[in-house]
């Protein structure tokens, strides 16, 4: 714990990338009484969510993360570049010891998925949130994992194409990579794949995911059935809109399970639910570690 | 007359009639039969591509690198090439597929998404590959949509880009009209895939190569999904009969036809059934045609409101979860309905 908030002072909150994941964490961290978006920096001058900083009285800059070493007096950062940007700032984030909290899939920091593992790694000044697809479904995974040993966890993620921006475009290889493995590392499977779909359909779809854990016929799918909805209501604590759309079922060798993602609509409309699972995993990390719990 | 260099994709393509059950023997052997018939470049793998094994779209028997190491131990002058969907397939495939020998990599998103092709299309330049920009259900697509998206695939390296009609949905005027699009927006090279859902494959083929494609898509006996692909030995009759120069010969193709009945009979040539002509006309994927029968069957739902309702999601390639979910939704109004 970094209690960052003594004295009844806000946590300086920065946040490096402007694109869908930055600027959507931009709304929800304003509205948190514990933290002040000190600063949202992109590359682009152009940049949407730059102009929407600038409309919300929030200092902006077009130097990427320069302009949090020139500040010189923030608690923590955001990343909401792409995993090359977080693998060249990473090093700089820790030198200046400001707190790192990496919405890229570059695995540099420890991997945390909040109703997973948030308790853990309290001591690292680097965090990995993997991916949004792994955010939507590692808790399913684990929460299978968690009454049945699952050989291999496969998931395929839908999302709407308005919804993902040029960084996870350029991030594929790392995206897929970083969300099969936590499957395995974080949710508890043997082994682990990730499928990502990108669809452009008019009106944009919701994000959408499917799980299937291979874990044999005969299991005691009440037992799955009960705990998924328990998982599935722990992340609706934080993301209202995350609900299942097709219940855990035995088909074959194992169960599939289908959530989806509503989005509380804060930078794109509702469809990018995406945005709302990692930035609540975001937040999640970041009121834990730097806010100090009140008297 | 045009110079036209022919990519068959039996081995690939064909793996979603044969429920992705390919084995090394009949890669093998059909890639010998096609080698010496004198086809340019012969696709194989999983049919949704290097990663393609999946629970979601189907598991093949064997790793995908034994049926591909297979298909470059049994030729002599064709090269052999691999599909790779980001978001499917890794570097990692990659790699392994080049020390194998694979020389070109087809790297594919859906028609609208090519910018997520952009790491993979450098990654496999970067390992000596040709690489091919791959467009996905180009009939979801508009033709300025589609010049677009053909651009960013040469700006990233594409040697050239190729038009994969997935539904068999459009008729040879709009065909043309796309290839003209995308003729007009690049200078590279462009290839076009049909599938025969409305048994217009071969006559949208020759649509394609008058506005200027000249790489041409095909497999044996018609192995593909949906109603399948261009009947490759039919293709080459056609393209010969229509003045064009192929370096494949008919006999050599007719037997390798044969050689491949042969080694996966009983199962039988894909048909323009009832089910593929409605995926046709409603723009649905064609790698659906199996899940949706299984699901109509197993839910006692109609396959035909099944197709309608997908075509209203405008599903893409890859969604094979939404059939099961929409099968589930019909049967529930269906038993709400009777009860």
């Amino acid at each position: 714990m970094l209690d960052k908030t003594q004295g009844g002072r806000k946590v300086r909150a920065a946040i490096v990338g402007s694109g869908n994941i930055g600027t959507d964490l931009m709304y929800k961290l304003s509205k948190k009484p514990d933290f002040e978006v000190v600063l949202l920096a992109g590359i682009d001058p152009a940049s949407e969510g730059l102009a929407r900083a600038r409309e919300m009285g929030i200092a902006t800059s077009t130097d990427g993360a320069e302009a949090v070493f020139e500040d010189g007096n923030i608690d923590v950062v955001f990343e909401a570049t792409s995993a090359y940007v977080h693998r060249v700032n990473a090093p700089r984030y820790e030198e200046a010891g400001i707190f790192a909290i990496d919405l890229t899939p570059a695995k540099v920091g420890a991997p945390i998925v909040p109703t997973v593992n948030l308790a853990q790694h309290d001591d690292v000044m680097n965090v990995n949130l993997l991916s949004c697809a792994a955010q939507a479904t590692v808790p399913i995974v684990h929460a299978v994992t968690s009454v049945v040993p699952v050989s291999y966890a496969e998931i395929v993620a839908t999302v709407a194409s308005k919804s993902i921006g040029p960084g996870t475009r350029d991030n594929i290889e790392e995206f897929t990579h970083t969300t099969s493995t936590a499957l395995a590392d974080v949710g508890g499977a043997a082994k682990g794949k990730s499928l990502i779909i990108v669809n452009p359909a008019e009106p944009s779809i919701l994000m959408r995911n499917t799980i299937y854990c291979v874990t044999g016929p005969d299991v005691d799918i009440e037992a799955i059935r009960k705990s998924v909805e328990q998982r599935v209501a722990d992340v609706q604590k934080d993301v209202p809109g995350y609900r299942i759309v097709l219940e855990p079922f035995i088909r074959d060798d194992h169960v599939m399970i289908g959530v989806e993602v509503e989005g509380a609509g804060d930078f794109l409309p509702t469809y990018a639910g995406n945005l709302d699972i990692i930035n609540a995993a975001a937040v999640a990390v970041a009121q834990r570690r730097l806010v100090g719990v009140k008297a | 007359m045009t110079d036209i260099t022919f990519v068959d994709v039996t081995l690939r393509d064909g793996n979603h009639t044969y429920k992705h059950q390919f084995t090394s023997e009949i890669v093998s052997k059909t890639a010998a039969a096609l080698d010496a018939a004198g086809v340019d470049i012969i696709e194989v793998g999983h049919g949704d591509g290097l990663g393609g094994s999946t629970v979601h779209i189907g598991r093949s028997p064997e790793p995908a690198i034994n049926l591909i190491k297979a298909a470059c131990d049994s030729v002599t002058q064709a090269r052999i090439a691999v599909l790779l969907l980001p978001g499917f397939g890794i570097f990692r495939d990659l790699e392994e597929c080049k020390d194998v020998g694979v020389s070109v990599a087809r790297v594919a998103s859906h028609s609208t998404e090519a910018d997520t092709t952009k790491q993979h299309i450098r990654k496999a330049a970067d390992l000596g590959m040709m690489t091919v920009g791959y467009l996905i259900s180009a009939g979801m697509a508009d033709a300025k949509t589609l010049a677009d998206e053909a651009r960013k695939l040469e700006s990233y390296g594409a040697s050239y880009v190729n038009l994969a009609e997935s539904q068999g949905h459009l008729v040879p005027t709009e065909v043309a009209e796309r290839v003209r699009a995308v003729r007009n927006a690049v200078s590279i090279p462009i290839g076009f895939h049909p599938h025969n859902n409305l048994g217009l494959a071969n006559g949208n083929i020759l649509a394609a190569i008058d506005e200027g494609a000249t790489y041409i898509d095909g497999s044996l006996k018609g192995f593909g999904g949906g109603a399948g692909n261009a009947q490759t030995e039919a293709t080459i009759a056609a393209l010969k009969r229509a003045g064009h120069n192929v370096k494949t010969d008919l006999p050599g193709i007719l037997d390798a036809a044969q050689v491949f009945a042969d080694l996966v009979a009983p199962q039988p040539m894909p048909v323009i059934d009832n089910d593929s002509i409605m995926m046709g006309y409603a723009n649905v994927y064609g790698g659906y045609v199996l899940p949706v029968k299984r699901a109509a069957e197993k839910y006692g739902i109609d396959a035909r409101a099944l197709i309608m309702k997908l075509g209203e999601r405008s599903v893409v390639a890859g969604q094979e979860d939404a059939v099961e979910q929409e099968a589930q939704a019909l049967a529930a109004a269906q038993s709400k309905a009777v009860a």
